[in-house]
């Protein structure tokens, strides 16, 4: 069964319609990466899975749940991990209390297991040695991995990253980049808004590109990136190649 | 000249026990003015910078219009007539319902003054924080008002600190009005030496100087909080996150530990 199933949704912002309709669904375990030119809807479509956006039109089931009328939106959206370009890291705590807070507040843990959990998934990311650093003081690739962690220790079924390496400079991207690939070889249902496309070729199982608010083709990275059908792809791709 | 700082000298010499219990008087109104202040300041300012998304009920949103006309109200008429006049009119308005004390009335009246610019502090140090970090919060599951508390207003504060700070330095020195109403404050006193020594120019002279020290005695004070705040800090005990207390976690993943994604 899907684990996210989208019908038809359409978004807009004033008079700009930014999704047109868009059919999409992943499958438990799958790790999806969504492609496309800026402007294409792409983040759109991930901001409205955990509802940061509503759409105007159209139905989501997620887990089986029509979360347009969920009456639970925090529920909902604690099973639902998401990693933004700019971390995000909550600037008045640091690294430790970081992914321990949320666990408090949204999971009602208590301090010992909200601190176990979270030095499990920082030591994951390797960064359970900057447990008690002030998040000023790390870099952005260590940024992005404690906010990955965060996300993990809310032990979400859905992880959504949206551009999470676009903000890093080049020699940190990799660092993130290998976090992911060790969560989707743990299994973790992914989807991706990426412009790595080394990344998506390597460990996405499906490679969507959006194109003016549509998807204008979906397939195995081996098809999109070899061998795609839509002549627009084609386009995009020589000119990102 | 000698004659000056001779008179000057008397006064203290006489006057000194009153002119500190002006200064005591003078401290107390304008500080717990200030609290009671950021207090409103904060409840009113949060209010008016939250937003309501989507799942907010039509009543909520009824409410909340409602409160942000009163809020306005509320703002515009205290930041726009002068807290000498707030006071006279507070005072003699509510003395025969509830016969209220001078003091009591002078905390009133600059509680709420102090209140209306905390509120526009408070919202636009809200709306200086970065959405992305509301957005993470709400991608975790936290609730509107848990955003709001754990991660918004913190930074919030932090923020408005200075503005926060400045507005206790204006009411050390704005609270002189309130001897309208015949509060013992620094000015009160300060007037009745005068009048009793006909020494105006001293009289006054000490009193610069007394609002001169106070006030620089409370910048240094709320320079140094704001350094103590901006320095990052430790809050879990150090055993805690101690690199050496993470063995039990590698211990725990050997041992295939909780990964609990749906296998593939």
């Amino acid at each position: 069964m899907p684990l996210v199933e989208i019908e038809n949704i359409h978004k807009r912002f004033g008079s700009l319609e930014v999704l047109k309709g868009v059919d999409f669904h992943v499958n438990e375990g799958e790790v999806v990466c969504l492609i496309g030119r800026s402007g294409s809807g792409k983040s759109t479509l991930l901001r409205c899975i955990n509802l940061l956006e509503k759409p105007d039109d159209g139905g989501i089931r997620v887990f089986g749940e029509d979360i347009l009328h969920t009456k639970d939106v925090n529920a909902y959206r604690a099973k639902v991990g998401m990693c933004f370009q700019q971390f995000n890291l909550f600037s008045n705590l640091d690294v430790l209390q970081n992914c321990v807070m949320p666990q408090m507040k949204v999971l009602k843990k208590s301090k010992e297991e909200a601190v176990k959990t979270a030095l499990y998934y920082l030591n994951k990311v390797g960064m359970a040695d900057f447990a008690g650093a002030s998040v000023q003081t790390i870099s952005g690739g260590q940024k992005q991995r404690v906010a990955i962690a965060r996300s993990l220790c809310m032990e979400p079924k859905l992880m959504l990253f949206d551009e999470p390496t676009s903000a890093l400079d080049p020699e940190m991207v990799s660092e993130v980049l290998n976090v992911m690939k060790q969560l989707a070889s743990d299994g973790l249902t992914m989807i991706v808004v990426t412009h790595e496309m080394g990344f998506a070729r390597e460990v996405a199982d499906r490679v969507v590109f959006m194109d003016k608010g549509v998807i204008e083709e979906e397939g195995t990275p081996e098809k999109l990136f070899t061998n795609p059908d839509s002549d627009r792809t084609r386009e995009f791709l020589n000119v990102i190649g | 000249m000698t004659s000056f700082w001779q008179g000057i000298l008397s006064i203290l010499e006489r006057y000194g026990s009153s002119l500190l219990l002006g200064v005591r008087t003078t401290l107390i109104v304008s500080l717990t003015g200030t609290i009671f202040g950021l207090i409103l300041g904060l409840a009113v300012g949060g209010l008016r910078a939250a937003k309501l998304d989507y799942t907010a009920s039509p009543a909520a949103r009824i409410l909340k219009k409602l409160f942000d006309i009163l809020a306005n109200i509320y703002i515009t008429v205290f930041r726009g007539t002068p807290m000498m006049v707030q006071a006279v009119f507070f005072y003699y308005a509510l003395l025969d319902v509830i016969h209220w004390s001078p003091m009591v009335a002078a905390i009133f009246v600059i509680s709420i003054n102090t209140g209306a610019y905390m509120a526009e502090i408070v919202r636009s140090g809200i709306q200086a924080v970065d959405i992305g970090q509301t957005e993470a919060a709400r991608s975790l599951g936290l609730s509107n008002t848990q955003t709001m508390m754990q991660v918004v207003l913190p930074q919030a504060i932090r923020n408005a600190f200075p503005a926060i700070g400045n507005e206790f330095i204006v009411n050390i020195k704005d609270s002189s009005v309130l001897m309208i109403i015949s509060i013992t404050e620094l000015m009160f006193q300060s007037k009745s030496i005068a009048g009793s020594t006909f020494l105006f120019t001293e009289t006054y002279f000490i009193e610069a100087m007394i609002y001169l020290f106070l006030t620089t005695v409370a910048s240094l004070i709320l320079n140094y909080i704001e350094k103590r705040m901006n320095r990052p800090k430790m809050s879990l005990p150090q055993s805690v996150t101690d690199p050496k207390n993470v063995n039990y976690i590698k211990e725990s993943e050997q041992k295939g530990g909780n990964s609990d994604y749906a296998a593939r």
